[in-house]
């Protein structure tokens, strides 16, 4: 596909924007800033992917990675601004997933250790860890304020802190875990997933496809149980102090 | 030995931000007895309990359990020595017995279906109710849940929060008798939240009285009838006008 043949895809831009201005849908400005900031970003990342391809140099690969983790620490830590030193988990708990991921792909000589491979696989965990992340954080910090009063009857009965949170945590582990397992319940009938699609127009062959995004779906599984996990066991003890007893959450609705 | 105190606060204040909630408390509570808390809503009566029961810490001065500075005993003993029976008789989800069975579980222990109906059966609870969902109980069945609850523990000492705000006047009998057998039997410390100044006499060996965060008047339980502090003559005359 030419540069020429990718403008004439404008059209499809066109579409959207003529018919938000019709129906007064008021959505043209975010229209234009989306199409906009795509092309800038997707640009930049297949002039840098480009780069650090033909150098198949480390170090870029792994200013890649650290540029990947940067951006969903950033992302992610606003909806945990309630839990003190969140950043410092999130980085923790990021790194984690990368180096376990990788480690085991390339350890057992799963995929290459080459750049075309770690790199698009970082970015969908990266990037799955970070949705991952900020539905725990939501859902956690909703089900403490929910369950104060649980919380502190079990530490009154002389629970420690963490049976008294048990109940919260296990619950937005779960509920941040639910979404990831049932895509893939479904996955292939309703939809063929980005990865696959992209894979298949540009000419690979079918199963070959299949057995990469069947691939990125375990790894997609392992994301989702350590993330929350991970998150959760590390984020609950800053919610105690040293004497047991639950410290008051800063407002957290509106932390940005 | 009957000189002891159970809990002695010293220059006690608690402050939630800004707002002060327990403001230069002193004063003690007699081992072995029964001591009535009594004053207005907003007073600081359940604060104190959380105070005593260690889930907060004062913000100012020393609470002494027992002989012994709070801060000397591990948080987990403590809140199992000093037990504390919420007003609101929070519940965890599930069956009667699931909730008598926590202070256990909590400790890595269990409780035996026997020993959990003779709790039902000394607050008064037909033991047919252990296997009864907590959803499905009335709000004076929950507080005599709450209390059995509390009482697996074992404490020496018991804060019990309003226990009898929501029971007919059988119940609350049932419930004051309980409190005094608890007290001579096993000779556990009571203190108890209570709005009734009727109960609070012929019940309790002491009565405290608090307002706005400040303990006001303290003394045997008959002080009631004849308070010295103009704000407390206030206070009690509507019970006994
Ligand atoms: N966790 C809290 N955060 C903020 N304020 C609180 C908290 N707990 C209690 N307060 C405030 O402290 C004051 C004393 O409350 P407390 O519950 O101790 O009163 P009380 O004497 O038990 O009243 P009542 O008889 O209505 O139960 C009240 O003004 C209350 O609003
Ligand atoms: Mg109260």
């Amino acid at each position: 596909m030419s540069f020429l043949t990718l403008s004439l895809a404008l059209v499809f831009v066109l579409i959207p924007l003529i018919l938000t201005k019709t129906l007064n849908l008021g959505l043209g400005k975010d229209t234009v800033i989306a199409t906009v900031r795509s092309i800038i970003q997707l640009l930049a990342v297949g002039y840098i992917l480009t780069f650090v391809f033909a150098t198949e140099n480390l170090i870029y690969i792994i200013l890649m990675v650290i540029l990947m983790i940067t951006a969903a620490t950033h992302n992610a830590r606003k909806k945990g601004a309630a839990i003190q030193g969140i950043t410092w988990k999130l980085i923790v708990t990021f790194v984690f997933i990368e180096v376990l991921t990788q480690g085991i792909l390339i350890g057992f000589k799963i995929t290459p250790p080459e750049a075309q491979y770690i790199i698009p696989i970082s970015g969908m965990l990266i990037g799955n860890s970070m949705v991952l992340s900020i539905l725990f954080l939501n859902r956690f910090t909703a089900e403490i304020e929910a369950r104060k009063d649980e919380t502190e009857l079990i530490l009154s009965l002389g629970g420690t802190p963490k049976q008294a949170i048990h109940h919260s945590l296990i619950t937005a582990i779960k509920a941040s875990m639910i979404p990831t397992i049932e895509s893939q319940k479904t996955i292939g009938l309703v939809q063929l997933p980005g990865m696959m699609s992209g894979q298949i127009i540009a000419g690979a062959d079918p199963m070959q496809a299949v057995q990469f995004q069947l691939l990125i779906l375990f790894l997609l599984l392992t994301t989702a149980a350590v993330t929350s996990i991970m998150l959760g066991f590390l984020s609950y003890p800053t919610l105690f102090n040293s004497r047991m007893q639950l410290i008051k959450l800063p407002d957290n609705n509106n932390p940005a | 030995m009957n000189n002891e105190q159970a809990i002695e606060l010293k220059n006690v204040s608690y402050a939630d931000g800004p707002l002060k909630i327990i403001k230069n408390v002193t004063g003690s509570f007699r081992k072995g007895k029964i001591t009535s808390l009594v004053g207005p809503s907003g007073a600081g009566k359940t604060t104190l309990f959380r105070l005593c029961n260690g889930i907060i810490s004062p913000t100012h001065g020393r609470i002494i359990i027992q002989a012994k500075p709070i801060q000397v005993y591990e948080p987990t003993d403590l809140r199992r020595n000093v037990g504390l029976a919420l007003q609101s008789a929070t519940m965890i989800a599930g069956t009667v017995y699931k909730n008598l069975q926590l202070p256990r579980i909590l400790a890595g222990d269990a409780l035996p279906e026997d020993e959990a109906a003779d709790l039902l059966a000394a607050v008064g609870l037909d033991k047919d109710l252990l296997m009864r969902h907590v959803g499905d109980l009335s709000g004076g069945q929950k507080q005599k849940v709450s209390i059995a609850r509390t009482l697996v523990n074992r404490p020496e000492i018991l804060l019990l929060d309003e226990i009898t705000s929501s029971l007919d006047r059988i119940s609350t009998h049932d419930i004051e008798n309980l409190i005094e057998k608890i007290n001579r039997e096993y000779n556990v410390t009571i203190i108890w939240i209570t709005h009734n100044l009727n109960q609070a006499i012929q019940i309790s060996d002491d009565t405290w009285v608090m307002m706005n965060g400040q303990l006001i008047e303290s003394g045997p339980s008959s002080l009631l009838t004849n308070p010295k502090n103009v704000q407390v003559k206030q206070f009690v005359k509507g019970d006994f006008a």
